[in-house]
């Protein structure tokens, strides 16, 4: 089980995605200290969001994957 | 709380105790055995072996270069058997190959011992085994047709892919996967057969349905029954993820066209919630029907098409046309564009893949750390120690892979609530 | 790749199996709990959402109307309140209307009963002078008859003088 550098990739891709799901996470809880009556509609583009930024970082670990 | 700790401990020095025995009896009629992945001239070595094995048995695990990995994809991978705790339950084989026909039989046919969680077949027949829980075929069609004992299946590195061999008479056959539609990107691709079996994956899907059916059905009929009341027992817990879903998902990303959506993002939403809990449930089946990219590709595909048919003119027109964009903007935008209608789906089908089978594999890993650190039953006293910290770990990820279950289901259902309004948006500029 | 690459990570590896049961699997699961689930679900929880919605218009519509109700007592009862005082206070009045005109009634009878008492007591008293004036006079008249019928039995100027004083007494 040797390593690869396709596996750096990966962690880079990750790291992309934390950051990005990160800040999200952290301007969405100011959002919702700043304005509790909307935590709904926050939390879902919340997760919209998130969702898309980890669909990029999911796009990126498959590409890794496959550039053996 | 400290009763399911002890429980747990508990049921992990039961598994130990086992996997020790196991390996004791490994050893005592292993002392004429090298290991498969090292002596490359084993089956010329033991080819007049007294053992009935004849190379293909099992062979000793070595702590030192022991990996967690295949025990781990072997755990999520679907299977021709249901294993409930150490027994195994035979399930129904459809299995089609152009150059036979088709097969259906039980895969107790196969005759791999009950009592044991592996599910290796001591029997081929009509060149299909059972390795590991999962029927493969033997490539070699020189392999006799019909029932037939066979010596044991036995596993090989070459060239960083582990093939499978069936040992036969003294002679070893090749063995391979059913046929898979990733067209090799993945390992896969076509091969002599195709494998519709009723497998472990399929029944918890039929299982977990019909469980639904049976829910949705007896809560629709208290309405009928209860109208104008206060909801009461399971009618709550239904009433509260559904009104969930459908106001939070559908109504804001739907606009005024939720209630035709609406019944297909709950099916979406109660099919994967249902599968991804079912899934997680220790020692039923080990189902990991979420976890599959057939399944996945499965949901992502229908989606798919309910999101592109249901397109109006306003969608496709931002796709192939972007209104109010030079030309040059645009001649990179449009294949963006194309691209992304496929990206869609791509992400979700692997999102929801990726985070089940991550978890089912950080759960295995955890719990295989008491074998690593006990070297396989040479060591208890380091394994209860190992045992009691990994119950610890594998407590903490099974509480995240639960609030995973529920997360991904629901980021499946509200992007595609998404993808849905986005594409019958009304013009509104 | 050691991943990808091993025998055993077949879940990335879509089967046909599992493609076309999870297919018909899924389909069958929209179509059929759409049907008997989820469409009744969605139904009677739209029909109980506008129960409700009903429910709580009915008793805003309930409670305004108390409210108008009670508007309505409240402005009577300030209404009756107003009509009381005015009648007590146009009680009041037209007591001291006829208290006043009473008095004024009965000032004016003893003014004029005062005024025709003098007038008559005037009355009386002329008639009383003129009685007394005329008695005087006589008595005069008597006691100069008398005295002069002793002291001026022939004469003249005696006489013409008596008769001179006699009309000075007229004068007054």
């Amino acid at each position: 089980m040797t390593g690869s550098i396709a596996a750096i990739g990966m962690g880079i891709a990750v790291i992309g995605a934390g950051i990005g799901i990160g800040n999200v996470g952290a301007k969405a809880m100011e959002a919702i200290s700043r304005q509790p009556e909307a935590v709904g509609d926050i939390r879902s583009n919340m997760i919209l969001i998130a969702g898309l930024i980890e669909g990029a970082a999911i796009i990126a670990i498959v590409l890794s994957f496959l550039a053996r | 709380m400290r009763k399911i700790l002890i429980s747990c401990l508990f049921v992990f020095g039961f598994a130990l105790f086992l996997n020790a025995q196991d390996h004791s009896h490994d050893h005592h009629n292993h002392d004429h055995h090298n290991h498969d992945h090292h002596d490359h001239n084993h089956d010329h070595a033991h080819k007049d072996d007294h053992s009935s094995h004849g190379g293909c048995g099992h062979h000793e695990v070595d702590p030192a270069t022991w990996d967690p990995a295949p025990t781990a994809f072997h755990h999520i991978s679907d299977a021709n058997v249901f294993s409930i705790g150490p027994f195994s339950i035979p399930l129904p084989c459809i299995l089609y190959a152009p150059d036979h026909g088709l097969s259906m039989f039980m895969s107790s046919k196969f005759d791999f011992d009950w009592n044991a969680h592996e599910g290796t077949g001591h029997k081929a027949i009509d060149r299909y085994v059972l390795d590991l829980g999962v029927v493969r075929r033997i490539k070699d069609n020189s392999f006799p047709m019909g029932e037939i004992k066979i010596d044991g299946i036995t596993h090989k590195k070459e060239n960083d892919v582990t093939v499978g061999y069936v040992c036969y008479g003294g002679n070893k056959y090749q063995i391979e996967d059913q046929s898979t539609i990733d067209g090799g990107v993945f390992g896969g691709g076509m091969t002599s057969f195709y494998d519709f079996s009723i497998s472990k994956n399929v029944i918890s899907m039929f299982l977990m349905v019909l469980f639904l059916f049976w829910l949705f059905r007896s809560v629709a009929n208290t309405y009928k029954k209860r109208r104008g009341m206060a909801p009461t027992g399971k009618q709550s817990l239904v009433e509260a993820i559904f009104v969930f879903i459908q106001d939070e998902v559908a109504k804001p990303f739907l606009g005024h066209k939720w209630e035709k959506f609406t019944p297909f993002l709950m099916a979406l939403f109660f099919f994967i919630l249902a599968l991804n809990l079912f899934g997680q449930i220790p020692f039923l089946g080990g189902s990991n029907a979420t976890g599959n990219l057939a399944l996945t590709l499965v949901l992502a595909v229908i989606t798919f098409f309910v999101v592109n048919l249901n397109g109006n003119k306003h969608y496709w027109q931002h796709i192939f046309n972007f209104p109010d964009v030079p030309a040059p903007v645009k001649a990179i935008l449009t294949p963006i564009e194309i691209l992304g209608v496929f990206i869609k789906p791509l992400t979700l089908m692997l999102r929801l893949f990726a985070n089940i089978t991550a978890g089912h594999i950080v759960i295995i890993i955890f719990i295989s750390l008491i074998f690593m650190f006990s070297e396989f039953g040479r060591n208890m006293g380091i394994g209860v120690g190992a045992a009691a910290g990994s119950v610890f770990l594998t407590l903490f990820m099974m509480a995240i892979e639960l609030l995973v279950a529920f997360i991904q289901a629901f980021v499946f259902t509200i992007l595609t609530a998404s993808y849905i309004g986005a594409a019958t948006e009304e013009a509104h500029h | 790749m050691f991943i990808l690459a091993d025998f055993d990570f077949n879940v990335m590896r879509p089967g046909f199996g599992l493609l076309f049961w999870g297919t018909v699997t899924f389909l069958l699961f929209w179509w059929g709990v759409g049907k008997v689930g989820f469409k009744p679900i969605m139904n009677a929880l739209k029909e109980r959402e506008d129960d409700i919605q009903g429910a709580l218009d009915e008793a805003k519509k309930a409670r305004e109307e108390m409210a108008n109700l009670k508007s309505e007592h409240t402005a009577l009862l300030a209404q009756a309140r107003e009509e009381r005082s005015e009648i007590m206070r146009s009680a009041k009045e037209a007591k001291e209307n006829i208290i006043n005109e009473a008095r004024t009634k009965a000032k004016e009878e003893s003014s004029r009963i005062i005024a025709s008492a003098k007038e008559q007591i005037e009355n009386e008293k002329m008639a009383a002078l003129i009685d007394i004036k005329n008695k005087s006079g006589n008595m005069a008249l008597e006691i100069a008859e008398k005295i002069l019928q002793k002291e001026l039995k022939g004469s003249s100027d005696q006489q013409t003088f008596v008769q001179k004083l006699v009309d000075d007494i007229k004068l007054n």
